[in-house]
């Protein structure tokens, strides 16, 4: 059923009866000629793709919970194109191409808003660095502009110009970064997967992962066994989890990211703003509510939840960047489970198993990346190459030291992130 | 979250700073090969559940290995870096 | 409407306020829903999707629908409920989320479009043209949506953050809380009570029931007085228990002055962070409204609310009320509104079997299926066993049962339990480590239950807490009863509201299941349902059983959402208090700090510390002026600069060079006593992690600099190599940072300078360049170091920080005698680039020794820290982008940092980037820009043409790729 604003007139005449589910329950089949493990924004994109673009339809993606029950769906949902290191640079860029047109390609609205995304500096030096990193993006194609003191102003008078502990000395310009409706980008693709005949199937956990003699033959799942000659594990949150399943240790812990969303206000934030002299960044939602986040609450942890320290934190940068919002009250905190890798940057990759894929280690930028790990992972998936544009993202750069993207300049070991 | 230095006792953990597997503990020969040095430093059991990780008590200076559960955050015990390594 | 005499308040004390500008008039311990229903108010806010005119339905920190603004100017509190603001004497209180009025309100046209706008429709539509989501539907949804508004002000007002201990903390002052703390008090446990309510007593407050033969709040005012009277007993009034967090952590958010004009020194609020050994929630429960058709109108209630308003604020709600309820509970509402002589139109009990009584007229099995009134109640149609019959009533208190306030229970991912014989959700056992459960909370509903429940679970505790306890004596109660037939929709025309705040109605869910949003998160994120301020605290329960029926589930199958923190919404100036403007972060001052400020220069932010830009004198117009001026003073005849912010740590003991040798890629253990040494520190992966001086001050002890930026990491690493990799190594460590103040006075009349001022005279022979020592000045012990980051002839002294001003002012004062002066941040860079020594701009966490050159201080003799990854082949590719010194060669005399590389004739794309610029400065030595940078197999290309591209500036400039070291680079003034 196609979607449109006729659709939605017809339908309020007669009272909504006609609306069909937006993606079937099937049982799962015996066989499948792949599987994806992980119905969150990454495989259900993964799916999506290996259909649209390579005509594979004997696909099954299988999730423990409900579908973009993961990061997908609790994360502050920005989408930007805005890293400097090369493997990074040109992967973001074409993931916001995706963006850009993703609600004709799904027909339907994710309510994808690029609103600008300014990233602000407190000195010389990381001007010098957000210099380095917006030439770097225009170099790739996209766009960036330097803001000095008086143009984030003007974009930005509610800040604290004058009491700030860290004060703004200007700000990166990314007119092309917003925001989109997280739920919407898990469903959109679900819907698409589902409409080109993909198998979306919730409550399935796997519970192992069939090898012979270094190929991947299968799972086993709480709903059966399931055959298939290529499976990708797509679960960043349980990545380690689920490759355990395979024999794999990967590079990767996981973490706790928190984020916060307010009480309704009228419009007052109209950008995407971060800050740079602690973890803060901000956007106000469609519906009203200021949507922001931090930095990770620095334990190896899969409580999908945190502590007061980095609540805490995140509302001191908040008033001291912006005391305009002091009196936004909270409503809800979340945390999400975050794949980190020592470097920072993610993996889309295969394995030593013949036909067993890695899709992995997203650290806290998952969200912006769904359609281009989609694209690039079904590619890999359906052709056996990588992607050109997510060709770096190798599981073994770290054993090599080849191909390390650390955009944070903090390290490669884990925890630094 | 609350973990006990065992120097200083019981305290909040914003007085931490945080570490990683206490895997980190057993620091490779300087030859024992890419193997086991990839393992050391990248590759992690990552559990879900049970674990040992390290803390350092930023007020005193101690590195604790903090036995916790990745999914409870229960802490079950701590010791000092320096005795466990011993 | 006040009914003279009756309720807690004293009715003599008169509070004036105002409600969108019309003066009003309450009463002393009104909350501003008391007030506003006292004086007739009906229509309070419009709501959030389709702007239906909306009343006060509950009487807690619950109400979903009576959200108003407070307050004028940068004061201004937007959505701040009623039901919890108390009144004071010119309060100031507006209606929100309605344009002009709450009357005329002209986008209650949604309410009209209303069939086009179903669950989720906007992701069915505005996609077309594609460029109309930005320009035209998503700006005009925004300004549709939210409710209150900021003032677009900075917060004018204090706010406060606190750290409390106890033994036990009791969440909930109600009967169980009370019994609670008692027992626990008695126990001779530490205890903190703490109620969000303005007065202690939960609903004995709010019922006519009796306790040991008084009524309800003068028992409470007597346990209070007992309570009080204890040391052990902390009472914690406006107090909202918002989370519980691992290891008996707790969020509260105390409201300290939210009921008084402003006060000068009273912050608004206080965030606590308490902690407790164990805790007992005794928050009560939450009364469900019933979704039966046109359910929100003005003047329906909860039944609860009704019993608040009349018992304990003395306003009746309506002057014809109704009750239309579920259970027996909801009676109580009827016998007291008869007995304070409130006119009943009638009571409707679902329950076909359910015994009423009274002066009223009663329908049992019956069901009210619709309302009418669109500004406020006035009539409801009631389906009884003889037919259906209009009533006209001006208030209807609804009952659909309670629900235990679990919420806190769940915030550690635990899942409630249901509980088919109260219909209801109700903690799970150990859910929160260390909190147990009393009372309503937990499913006990009667006051009798209550009372003896918290004295038990707080007996319980104490005894786990080694205390001997005996639960306090239980008084007599009311022990009625619980019962209650299910009752979670009326069928009916009209839309059956759920959600009230975000709008959410029975057919909403039904379309989400048909959509197969089945599961119970896809249902609450297609619909909205519970993701209001509410958090669905008056919803989600009859949510779920609406959407378990729609997918023919049972509730258990169904599932609940997930309740996370807060319990209710917490300002971000509470839990951020202390942070607006510059509490942020510490400022750490140098010794120099003041004398450096007191001639002008600006300040500027290094870390945590300030250090001076520079020192403008008359005349100057730009910060360069001053700049080339404080380099010539160095590199003429001598300047000064406080060094102080570099990290200074003291390492001692028989192992001391050993430890260095295994921290730093080169060798200290060579080093001669008062002689100091470069030093590169690698972190584990093989990365530049740090540099800086190390000194030999004798056999076993050294002090070794960081830079200012890495100090704390440095410390934290060495510590860490100490306890975790070679707790072998006999060594102490030390921050000495605070301890010395330490200035470099740097150019070729520095020794002139200094021996000035030292006991001893030095020489060339004595202190030779690297040399280190002990010196006295004026018989002050100081130490000597003869380094230079100028690469000048210099020295660094450093002496007790409590000599550091008078020893600034005096180097100062000699070095202008000797034609030179003090020096800020940007000579400094000048100095440095001129010299090519790198900063974090170089060592910027991805470069390794071989990309800045210094691949032989990775000391092949010895292992050290990061030696083994430092060797993976990625980490030594010549390809790799080494670094270089760049100088201006073609038009363009500029040079700017974050610009790339390329090669002269490239296109400046990504494909042909072959690195960038990390620092920049004019140098006046040389009269002309220098760059460093990096560059792909610089080392090998020194002398080509390459081009430089900013983008961002939209400079373009052809440079020559040098030797990064531009100045003197046989090193010989260093050593004169």
């Amino acid at each position: 059923m196609r979607y449109s604003g006729l659709q939605v007139l017809k339908e309020g005449l007669f009272g909504q009866k006609g609306w069909k589910p937006v993606w079937r329950d099937p049982a799962p089949k015996s066989e499948y000629d792949i599987i994806i493990i992980g119905g969150g924004g990454h495989g259900l994109s993964t799916a999506y793709y290996l259909a649209k673009e390579h005509g594979l339809t004997n696909i099954a993606v299988l999730e423990k919970g409900y579908l973009g029950g993961g990061n997908v769906g609790r994360n502050t949902t920005i989408v930007r194109a805005n890293y400097f290191l090369p493997g990074n640079s040109e992967f973001y860029s074409h993931s916001l191409k995706l963006w850009e047109t993703l609600e004709q390609d799904l027909n339907y609205n994710v309510m994808h808003s690029q609103r600008g995304l300014i990233n602000l500096f407190h000195s010389d030096g990381q001007r010098d660095a957000f210099v380095r990193r917006g030439n770097a993006m225009i170099n790739q194609g996209d766009d960036a502009e330097l803001l000095d003191r008086a143009g984030v102003r003007k974009h930005l008078p509610y800040l604290d110009f004058d009491n700030i502990r860290f004060p703004v000395y200007g700000g990166l310009l990314h007119r092309r970064g917003g925001t989109a409706r997280h739920d919407a980008v898990a469903w959109g693709y679900a819907r698409g997967a589902d409409q080109r005949g993909v198998d979306l199937i919730q409550n399935c956990e796997v519970t192992g992962i069939d090898i012979e003699n270094g190929k991947v033959r299968g799972v086993q799942t709480t709903r059966g066994a399931i055959r298939a000659k290529k499976v990708a594990i797509v679960t960043a949150g349980r990545s380690g989890q689920v490759a355990a399943l395979a024999g794999m240790r990967l590079p990767i812990e996981s973490h706790i990211l928190q984020a916060f969303v307010t009480e309704g206000l009228k419009p007052v934030i109209d950008h995407v703003v971060s800050f740079g002299m602690g973890h803060f960044y901000i956007s106000q939602s469609d519906k009203g509510g200021l949507v922001f986040g931090g930095d990770l609450d620095f334990y190896s942890s899969y409580a999908s939840r945190g502590n007061l320290p980095m609540k805490e934190h995140v509302m001191d940068a908040a008033m001291t960047l912006m005391p305009i919002i002091g009196k936004a009250k909270v409503l809800r905190s979340w945390g999400g489970i975050m794949d980190m890798t020592p470097d920072g940057s993610p993996i889309i990759d295969k394995t030593d198993t013949e036909g067993l894929f890695v899709d992995c280690g997203w650290c806290y930028g998952g969200f912006k990346a769904v359609p281009g790990s989609g694209f690039s992972l079904a590619h890999l998936i359906a052709t056996g190459n990588h992607h050109a544009p997510a060709a770096r993202y190798r599981l073994d750069r770290f054993r090599t030291g080849y191909g390390i993207m650390d955009e944070e300049g903090k390290g490669s070991q884990h925890n630094l992130h | 979250m609350r973990l006990t230095c065992p120097v200083c006792g019981d305290r909040d953990h914003r007085e931490f700073t945080y570490k990683g597997d206490a895997v980190m503990l057993d620091r490779p020969a300087p030859d024992a090969g890419t193997d086991a040095w990839d393992s050391y430093l990248h590759l992690r059991d990552n559990p879900c559940g049970d674990t040992r990780d390290l803390w350092y008590h930023d007020p005193c200076g101690a590195w604790v290995v903090v036995e916790r559960n990745t999914v409870t955050h229960a802490v079950t015990g701590t010791a000092l870096a320096s005795e466990a390594k011993r | 409407m006040r009914l003279t005499g009756k309720g807690l308040l004293d009715q003599s004390r008169s509070v004036p306020f105002s409600f969108d500008g019309v003066a009003m008039s309450g009463v002393e311990g009104d909350t501003l829903a008391s007030a506003l229903l006292a004086n007739g108010v009906r229509v309070v806010a419009r709501s959030f999707k389709y702007h239906r005119p909306r009343g006060i339905l509950a009487a807690g920190s619950e109400e979903p629908n009576a959200l108003v603004t407070i307050g004028r100017g940068a004061e201004t509190d937007p959505n701040v409920r009623a039901t919890v603001q108390e009144l004071y004497a010119g309060l100031d209180a507006a209606s929100q989320n309605r344009f002009p009025s709450l009357k005329f309100d002209l986008l209650a046209v949604n309410d009209l479009a209303a069939p086009f706008l179903a669950a989720g429709f906007y992701y069915k539509t505005f996609m077309w043209p594609r460029s109309f989501w930005e320009k035209l539907y998503e700006p005009f949804i925004r300004r549709a949506a939210g409710l209150g508004a900021l003032s677009e002000q900075h917060n004018p007002d204090r706010y406060e953050k606190a750290f409390a201990f106890c033994d036990v903390l009791v969440i909930g002052a109600g009967p169980s809380g009370l019994m609670a703390a008692l027992t626990a008090a008695q126990a001779g446990l530490d205890v903190i009570l703490a109620d969000e309510d303005s007065r202690m007593g939960g609903r004995l407050l709010s019922e006519t029931h009796e306790i040991d033969g008084k009524p309800g709040h003068v028992w409470v005012d007597e346990m209070l007085d007992t309570l009080r009277g204890m040391d052990n007993v902390r009472l914690m009034t406006r107090t909202t228990v918002t989370g519980a967090y691992d290891q008996g952590t707790y969020g509260a958010l105390e409201r300290v002055s939210h009921h008084r004009a402003r006060t000068e020194g009273l912050p608004r609020e206080c965030f606590w962070r308490i902690v407790a050994k164990r805790s007992i929630l005794c928050a009560g429960a939450l009364e469900r409204p019933v979704a039966f058709p046109n359910n929100d109108r003005p003047g329906i209630m909860t039944a609860n609310a009704v019993r608040s308003y009349l018992n304990r604020y003395g306003v009746a709600t309506g002057q014809a009320v109704s009750i239309f309820a579920n259970n027996d509970d909801a009676h109580r509402t009827a016998h007291d509104l008869a007995a304070a002589g409130v006119n009943i139109a009638a009571v409707i009990d679902s329950r076909a079997d359910a015994q009423v009584s009274g002066d009223f007229p009663v329908y049992t099995g019956a069901q009210v299926i619709g309302s009418s009134g669109r500004m406020g109640l006035e009539s409801i149609t009631v389906r009884h066993a003889g037919g259906t019959r209009k009533i006209r009533t001006d208030c209807l208190a609804m009952s659909g049962g309670w629900n235990p306030t679990v919420h806190m229970t769940c915030h550690m991912n635990g899942r409630p339990t249901w509980r088919e014989d109260i219909l209801s959700f109700v903690p799970t056992p150990g859910s929160v480590p260390g909190m147990s459960v009393a009372g309503a909370a937990n499913g006990s509903f009667s006051t009798a239950a209550c009372l003896a429940e918290g004295a038990a679970v707080a007996a319980a505790v104490a005894s786990d807490l080694g205390k001997k306890a005996a639960p306090a004596a239980t008084p007599k109660a009311e022990d009625g009863a619980y019962r209650l037939a299910p009752l979670w929709m009326v069928e009916g025309k009209g839309r059956k509201w759920l959600d009230f705040q975000n709008d959410v109605h029975v057919k909403d869910i039904d379309l989400a299941a048909r959509e197969n949003f089945r599961s119970v998160e896809h249902m609450k994120r297609y619909t909205t349902q519970g993701m209001a301020p509410d958090q669905g605290k008056n919803s989600n329960v009859a949510a779920l059983a609406i959407l378990a029926d729609a997918t023919g589930r049972g509730i258990p199958e169904t599932g609940t959402t997930t309740f996370r923190p807060p319990y209710v919404p917490v300002s971000i100036a509470s839990m951020g208090a202390g942070s607006q403007g510059k509490g942020f972060a510490p400022q750490r001052l140098t010794t120099s700090h003041h004398a450096a400020v007191k001639r002008g220069a600006p300040m500027i932010e290094a870390g945590l510390w300030y250090r001076p830009s520079y020192f403008p004198r008359d005349g100057e117009k730009t910060w360069r002026e001053s700049c080339d001026r404080e380099v010539g003073y160095v590199r003429n005849a001598v300047g000064i600069v406080d060094a102080s912010t570099l990290g200074k740590i003291d390492i001692q003991g028989p192992d001391a060079a050993a430890f260095l040798d295994f921290v730093y890629s080169n060798t200290f253990s060579t080093l001669k006593v008062g002689r100091a040494r470069y030093g590169l520190m690698l972190r584990e992966d093989g990365y530049v992690m740090d540099d800086g001086t190390t000194a030999r001050l004798g056999e076993n002890h050294y002090v070794m600099t960081t830079t200012t930026a890495a100090a704390g990491e440095v410390m934290r690493h060495l510590d860490w190599v100490l306890q975790g990799l070679r707790p072998d190594f006999d060594v102490q460590i030390v921050s000495v940072t605070e301890q010395w103040a330490q200035f470099a006075v740097a150019g070729p009349k520095s020794r002139e300078l200094l021996n000035g001022l030292l006991d001893t005279p030095i020489d060339g022979e004595s202190f030779p360049f690297m040399a280190c020592g002990e010196v006295s000045i004026g018989g002050i012990g100081g130490r000597l170091f003869r380094i230079s980051f100028s690469g000048e002839h210099a020295y660094e002294i450093a002496i007790p920080a409590r000599y550091g001003e008078s020893l600034y002012t005096l180097l100062v004062a000699r070095a202008e005698e000797l034609g030179g002066g003090p020096y800020g941040m940007e000579a400094l860079n000048v100095l440095r680039i001129e010299k090519g020594f790198i900063t974090h701009s170089e060592i910027h966490g991805r470069t390794t020794a071989f990309d800045i050159g210094m691949e032989r201080m990775v000391s092949a003799k010895k292992d050290c820290v990061g030696k083994t990854m430092s060797e993976r082949p990625g980490l030594k590719d010549p390809q790799r982008e080494q670094l270089v010194g760049l100088r201006p060669v073609g038009a363009v005399k500029q040079l700017t940092a974050g610009a790339h590389l390329f090669a002269e004739k490239a296109e400046p794309v990504r494909v042909n980037d072959e690195g960038y610029i990390t620092s920049v400065g004019y140098s006046p030595t040389l009269e002309t820009y220098l760059g460093l940078g990096f560059l792909k197999n610089g080392r090998a290309r020194h002398g080509e043409r390459i081009k430089m591209v900013d983008h961002l500036r939209g400079v373009t400039a052809i440079c020559e790729v040098c030797d990064p070291v531009a100045f003197d680079p046989e090193g010989g003034r260093v050593r004169g």
